[in-house]
């Protein structure tokens, strides 16, 4: 799907969430010269195209009680990654699941999980469980925990409207 | 929290409701009036429960996007992550255990200024930063089950 300037506005303005007033579309809208029915029918359009993945409300986990959250890496084959990915991708204590490209001599791993758990035991015991499930014990591995958030916000991929197109 | 807010963050993750008035949509759905459902969201908001209402893009859709990652020594650990924050383009940044202990994401409309940034981080730090771009995403975004009981 290729997005206009104005689907790119409006993911701008929707960086920073939608109001809590009763017509939120209508106000989202207002600042970019857009009525209600365009801003629904282009969330919509990205929604429906694959661009937004999602549309609702984005919790925050450590807050939550999921106190300890780790990056869990492999060094899997690249004949086989892809397929590896997609079954731990489908199991539902995975939170994300990445295949990214190895940095040799500093960084083996390519295929990157992120578990989230209410404990650091919790989430070591999810990763040994799926270590088990997907008979992943051979390949090098690495569980990354993080000690301390330093920045947590939402992605700044918009654009602001150029102004004529906002008059438009 | 009581059980309203519970469904509240648990159930509309996904699929928020695109109409008018999307607040009294999920009132309808808990039982509550719709000033309940913003003044609910609100204070989730303010204790810091709840992010936003909003989107999560599929990477490179609208923009560039990639988690980068650092070997900082760590008597520099709390001044590079403040020079890392400091770009607006950096929307997650964690110390992890590893010899590589500052991890973030950088996001921005262009992969060229996605490339400008860690390039500027690199030589203000004076250390190396690893590019390590999505490939291939596997994982079905469904939002995350808060699995209340």
């Amino acid at each position: 799907m290729e997005l206009s300037d104005r689907d790119h506005a409006l993911v701008s303005a929707l960086a920073e969430g939608l109001p809590l007033v009763s017509h939120p579309y209508r106000a989202v809208g207002a600042q970019l010269g857009m009525d209600e029915a365009e801003v629904i029918g282009r969330i919509q359009a990205m929604r429906d195209g694959g661009v937004i993945r999602r549309f609702g409300i984005i919790v925050r986990h450590h807050e939550l009680g999921f106190k300890a959250n780790a990056m869990s890496v492999w060094s899997i084959p690249d004949a086989v990654v892809s397929e590896v990915g997609r079954r731990l991708g489908d199991a539902p204590e995975v939170t994300l699941c990445y295949r990214r490209p190895p940095r040799l001599p500093d960084w083996p791993y390519n295929l990157f999980c992120m578990i989230h758990g209410r404990d650091r035991a919790a989430v070591e015991e999810i990763v040994a469980g799926l270590v088990r499930r997907f008979d992943l014990g051979a390949y090098p591995h690495a569980v990354l925990f993080s000690t301390r958030r330093f920045k947590q916000t939402g992605a700044r991929y918009g654009r602001p409207i150029p102004r004529a197109a906002a008059a438009e | 929290m009581d059980h309203l807010d519970q469904r509240l963050l648990n159930e509309f993750q996904q699929d928020f409701p695109l109409e008018s008035r999307p607040y009294a949509v999920l009132g309808e759905r808990l039982g509550l009036d719709e000033d309940e459902v913003m003044d609910r969201l609100a204070r989730l908001t303010r204790g810091g429960s709840v992010s936003r209402v909003g989107a999560v893009f599929r990477p490179h859709t609208v923009g560039g996007s990639t988690l980068a990652a650092m070997a900082v020594p760590d008597h520099r650990l709390e001044e590079v992550a403040d020079l890392v924050n400091a770009f607006p383009e950096v929307n997650h940044n964690y110390q992890r255990e590893h010899r590589l202990n500052l991890w973030f994401v950088v996001t921005a409309p262009s992969k060229a200024r996605v490339a400008e940034v860690l390039a500027e981080i690199s030589q203000s730090a004076g250390i190396e930063v690893l590019d390590l771009p999505l490939l291939e995403h596997f994982h079905i975004d469904l939002g995350f089950d808060l699995k209340w009981s």
